[in-house]
């Protein structure tokens, strides 16, 4: 009864797969697993919207979208009709090609990360050997349409929020992978289904997650960080800052294709999200041993949601950082921390077991963020506000 | 020979013919990348799993963005003024000629030297890491140099621009 349910989908594919002759069943499965990933994730994208207004709003001390529905939870089904029936104005002297082409490549490139992430046991819809490196090199070419979609445009906003996009998703990639490399040295494999199943043994009713390791806390919050910064998420936001750059290289973009850029950005924030889960948070695996009887996609669509939640709280608290600021801190901070933590995790493998490794590992890591925040903060000459005014 | 690979064949090649007809050069650009992705498609059509993902991180995800930028960053993005077809074509439409004959001929007479293998190879992750540090550590660390090399002149570039101005505002 509790595999039946933990299984559910997969039966559920085999038994609507079988109607079919034999020859055509493969490709058949694999077609009806693309649509449930085609139909979900945008669902939980409509939702999610809806929870980042009222969870925003709340922050802020106000009520969000009440208007259309119980409590304004049929709002996206509004955006999503306004979007639809919207003009798609093109300017006249845009490049119509790139601009029509720029978030097609987007939202595709996006929709192909979901193709490795392991949503459950025996959910993966390709269980590749490569499967975090193709994971990553789709990541890199959502870079592209980006910077598409800016150059297009023919607009100079969205010129420069194009090129500070992309700055800032190159210089935070490096971190990204590099934080990710910790955890396939030490599980010694690429493949996303066997790093989950070496983070779900449970010693005295704990699990072996890689985030309750100092290398991989550490590991966690480097990640964190980039993968903020990768999706273009507050704090830096400030390729889209309203405030900023009108709305930096989707200005000129209305109706579907707005509707699409949004959509792209928040899909590439869920699949980034289940990556994280998978690299750090073990995954489809129960926090506890005597919770396991509780279905795994269950339990890693938990820990999807709970990181999008830390995303709105994050977007909803933290001011926004400034682009040189942005830059800085990935070079000067983020990137020795994590060839910092590489080192460190080589030194808990060949420590081996034992209480040791913890110490020694956790007081490296500890002394290099005071140090380096120390430092860091030395060198800010913060004094009293001084104006200046126009003359 | 495929209908796969005659597929991603014409993929590559149209991406590659593209990248030198177009007028625009951020088309070029673009249409290159095309190119770069029908490799990457080929490698994957071998099963060279690892081969295809790096060529889409390396070419697509890094040299793809730093063409976009070069051509940004200079005047390469309006229209050249005198055509974009050299007036010595003649020539190095022979020295292109000469170049893939030399191609061809190696391609083609390499599979005499090479072992019969009758089964595709299962080359796993693993075993391409264990080869990269064991065998081919030596080029590896090389290249690792050169890369470093690469990131200190680039910085030295930037950083001598600024000082040069500091030094010509001070004057």
């Amino acid at each position: 009864m509790i595999d039946t349910c933990d299984q559910i989908f997969v039966l559920l594919q085999h038994w609507l797969v079988s109607y079919l002759p034999a020859s055509w069943q493969p490709a058949a499965g694999v077609l009806l697993s693309v649509a449930a990933i085609v139909c979900l994730f945008p669902a939980l994208f409509a939702l999610t919207t809806v929870f980042e207004r009222k969870g925003l709003a709340r922050i802020q001390n106000r009520l969000g979208p009440n208007r259309v529905g119980p409590f304004g939870f049929f709002q996206p089904i509004a955006d999503g009709i306004k979007s639809l029936t919207k003009e798609d104005i093109v300017p006249k002297s845009a490049d119509a090609a790139v601009h029509f082409l720029a978030p097609v490549l987007l939202v595709i490139t996006v929709f192909m990360g979901f193709a490795v992430l392991p949503m459950g046991r025996n959910m993966v819809l390709v269980d590749l050997d490569a499967g975090l490196l193709f994971y990553f090199a789709m990541g890199a070419s959502a870079e592209l349409a980006v910077f598409m979609a800016g150059w297009s445009s023919r607009n100079k906003y969205s010129l420069l929020g194009a090129m500070r996009a992309v700055a800032q998703m190159i210089s935070y990639e490096v971190p990204l992978l590099m934080s990710s490399v910790v955890v396939v040295m030490i599980t010694g494999s690429l493949s996303l289904t066997k790093i989950v199943e070496a983070q779900s043994q449970y010693t005295w009713g704990l699990p072996h997650w890689y985030i309750f390791t100092p290398w991989g806390f550490a590991g966690f919050l480097m990640y964190a960080i980039a993968t903020t910064a990768e999706t273009n998420r507050s704090p830096f936001d400030l390729p889209e800052g309203e405030s900023e750059l009108v709305a930096g290289y989707h200005t000129e973009y209305s109706g579907f294709k707005f509707a699409l850029f949004f959509l792209g950005e928040y899909v590439a924030m869920f699949s980034i999200s289940g990556l994280g889960t998978t690299l750090f948070l073990g995954g489809w695996g129960a926090p506890f041993s005597f919770l396991t009887w509780v279905p795994s996609w269950i339990w890693f669509f938990s820990k999807l949601m709970l990181s999008i939640f830390v995303f709105i709280w994050m977007r909803g608290t933290l001011p926004r950082l400034r682009q040189d600021q942005l830059m800085n801190f990935a070079w000067k901070f983020v990137l020795p921390m994590c060839l910092l933590n590489l080192l460190v995790t080589g030194l808990w493998r060949f420590m081996g077991d034992g209480w040791l490794r913890w110490v020694v590992c956790s007081a490296i890591l500890l002394l290099a963020y005071a140090g380096m925040g120390l430092a860091e903060m030395r060198k800010q000459r913060l004094g009293p506000r001084s104006y200046r005014y126009a003359e | 020979m495929s209908f796969v690979f005659y597929l991603l064949a014409a993929l590559t090649v149209a991406g590659g013919l593209a990248a030198m007809l177009l007028k625009n050069t951020v088309h070029c650009a673009l249409a290159l990348t095309v190119a770069f992705a029908g490799l990457a498609l080929l490698f994957l059509n071998l099963d060279a799993q690892f081969a295809g993902f790096a060529q889409i991180l390396v070419y697509i995800g890094a040299v793809a963005i730093l063409v976009v930028f070069a051509i940004l960053l200079t005047r390469g993005s309006e229209t050249p003024r005198d055509g974009v077809f050299s007036r010595t074509w003649l020539a190095g439409l022979a020295i292109a000629a000469a170049v893939f004959a030399v191609l061809g001929w190696a391609v083609l007479g390499s599979a005499r030297v090479l072992p019969h293998e009758t089964a595709v190879p299962e080359v796993t992750v693993q075993q391409i890491g264990v080869a990269l540090v064991g065998r081919y550590v030596l080029p590896l660390e090389i290249v690792a140099v050169l890369l470093t090399s690469a990131l200190i002149g680039a910085v030295i570039v930037a950083m001598h621009e600024k000082v040069g101005h500091e030094k010509e505002d001070s004057k």
